[in-house]
């Protein structure tokens, strides 16, 4: 931000250097090494021979000689490729799926204020406080009446049960902002309210649509607890429970392909995080700031 | 008839509405009442159980098992608020000094925050490891201790290093919503109070923390209702051990219902937390109604 360099606003040229070093970017340094260090450290163990793993004489703080075998091991002897697929698959899929109802959904709510919308609203929001710690077992019931135990379907359907409630929430804040004036104008053109939807709302709203996009996507990859008590094959389950459940074998732990494959599994989300980073930080303060 | 509905504000919103409502009355609002139904049965896993009262519920008051896990969850909970808070909001301050780099420190605090908290767990596991941990490592060569820390073995380290862990990934949440909310803050309030002759500590007590009060009830709300339902992180590190030292309500409940099979008794333990996160709510929902007041605001 340029602008700041010369905004009159801010007082902070009070502050002698010094100052500033020991009050300020010493203890910002140190919250961002902790904070990053374990990313670091799983780097740095994934890449690392066993040798050098379990030696504790050598400096772990840096590789001798880097390799990939802990990757290939992975990649060849574990199912962790078909994790990543079903990993991808239930993460888009249940993104879409939300996204689309939360639309119509936030829509409804905001803009056609349908008798009992206030109320409407007000459940969605309870819905989203409603955490899946306590909703598994039950749920888990459920899934095994509908016959989906098992099954990538069974997460489908479970994952929009927070995403739905988050993004209609964050969705009914952006449409709260785009100008009722538009959508009168469309009304006296003789445009139908699903015309409107598509053609002038949505258009404004993509900002906030890829927000909602991005969290919803990195909800239901982070997803754990549904994943863990819905599916026990391991061909069908997703990336954090797999290297939880089937990578941890007996007493001997293997920590570079362990570390592989967290590092591999965090990887998609950091790389679209990092292409939305703005988006999603407005999508995150925005949901809070409501 | 298309034409009618579609000019119908009432028919078109209810059809809007249809496939949200199918999902979250199918898997949520069903799951939620079967569940507090479940509490009150013997269901086991594969045999539909009987109505039996509030004898789950009298059974897990006995239970001593069940009775740690409610202290450790609400200690748990109370340690790693107060820490998230604390640091967290020194994080933001920090941000929102004028510093170098800021919006790349502000990309890069968040990744705790974005990167499947299973995955990261498993490589707190790593660092907290009895035998090669790098803490431990780090603290011998310093000379501060003689031998390696067994983080994970003993109850309160244990009970600490999931706390320290928890805090590590919620940091980033507190830090960048309450950064949002300090970025509102209008630099005059500061620059008047500064002419007024206040110093750095009565113009954070007297301007940051009231201009804040609405952002940070609705951050540690959600803060202090994941932090107490935490399944996964603790589920990862030790499974509730050692000697269930680290048992949350929600991680004992997985285990009496899914890997013991008594669903019923598991189902009971999950909606005893119910009553404590409608406290959090309603107490973060009247912090919120006291600020709107004092603004003027009538929504």
């Amino acid at each position: 931000m340029a602008k700041d360099e010369n905004d009159s606003s801010g007082m902070h040229y009070l502050q002698s250097l010094p100052r500033r070093w020991v009050t300020i970017y010493i203890p910002v340094c140190i919250f961002v090494f902790v904070l990053l260090f374990p990313f670091y450290w799983m780097g740095m163990t994934a890449f690392k021979p066993d040798a050098e793993l379990l030696d504790s004489d050598r400096n772990p703080f840096w590789i001798a000689s880097p390799t990939l075998q802990h990757f290939s091991r992975l990649l060849f002897d574990t199912p962790y490729p078909a994790w990543l697929l079903n990993t991808m698959i239930v993460s888009v899929v249940s993104t879409f799926v939300s996204l689309a109802t939360a639309v119509l959904a936030a829509y409804a709510i905001e803009r056609l204020r349908f008798q009992g919308a206030k109320p409407t609203g007000l459940a969605i929001f309870f819905a989203y406080l409603v955490p899946p710690s306590i909703l598994f077992i039950p749920l888990a019931a459920v899934v095994f009446k509908l016959g989906l135990f098992d099954s990538r379907l069974a997460l489908i359907l479970t994952y929009p049960t927070f995403l739905i409630p988050f993004c209609t929430w964050l969705l009914m804040g952006y449409f709260r902002s785009i100008p009722y004036e538009l959508e009168e104008c469309a009304l006296i053109d003789g445009a139908t309210r699903w015309e409107i939807l598509t053609k002038i709302i949505l258009p404004l709203a993509i900002p906030g649509l890829i927000s909602a996009g991005i969290f919803a996507f990195t909800l239901s990859w982070n997803e754990f607890i549904y994943a863990l008590t819905f599916i026990s094959s391991s061909e069908v389950k997703t990336v954090p429970v797999g290297v939880v459940t089937e990578l941890v074998e007996g007493d001997v732990y293997h920590w570079g392909p362990l570390m592989a494959g967290a590092l591999l599994g965090s990887l998609p989300v950091a790389v679209i995080y990092s292409f939305f980073v703005e988006y999603y930080v407005s999508g995150m303060t925005g949901a809070v700031k409501e | 008839m298309l034409a009618k509905i579609q000019n119908n504000r009432n028919l078109l919103g209810y059809a809007f509405m249809v496939p949200a409502a199918f999902l979250l009355l199918v898997f949520l609002t069903y799951p939620l009442g079967l569940g507090v139904w479940l509490g009150f049965t013997d269901t086991k896993i594969g045999r539909a159980g009987s109505f039996i009262g509030f004898e789950n519920y009298e059974f897990l008051f006995g239970d001593s098992v069940a009775r740690l896990s409610l202290f450790n969850t609400v200690f748990y909970t109370v340690v790693a608020s107060i820490l998230k808070f604390g640091l967290g909001l020194w994080l933001a301050l920090l941000l929102n000094k004028h510093l170098p780099f800021k919006t790349f420190f502000r990309a890069v605090i968040l990744l705790p925050w974005i990167v499947p908290t299973a995955l990261s767990a498993i490589v707190f596991w790593w660092i907290y490891d009895s035998q090669f941990s790098v803490i431990s490592w780090v603290l011998i060569r310093l000379g501060l201790i003689d031998s390696y820390i067994n983080f994970l073995g003993d109850p309160w380290n244990a009970r600490l290093s999931t706390i320290a862990a928890n805090v590590w990934r919620g940091i980033p949440f507190v830090a960048i919503s309450l950064l949002a909310g300090l970025q509102t803050i209008s630099p005059s309030l500061y620059e008047a109070a500064a002419i007024d002759g206040a110093t750095p500590w009565q113009q954070f007590r007297n301007i940051t923390l009231p201009m804040l009060t609405p952002i940070i009830a609705v951050v540690m709300t959600f803060s202090v209702l994941f932090t107490f339902t935490d399944f996964q992180l603790i589920y990862v590190l030790t499974r509730g051990g050692p000697l269930n030292a680290t048992h949350l309500m929600a991680t004992l409940s997985f285990q009496r219902a899914i890997s013991g099979g008594a669903l019923g008794e598991g189902a009971a333990l999950a909606i005893a937390m119910v009553p404590f996160l409608l406290a959090a709510i309603l107490f973060s929902y009247f912090g919120l109604q006291r600020r709107a007041w004092q603004q003027g605001g009538d929504r």
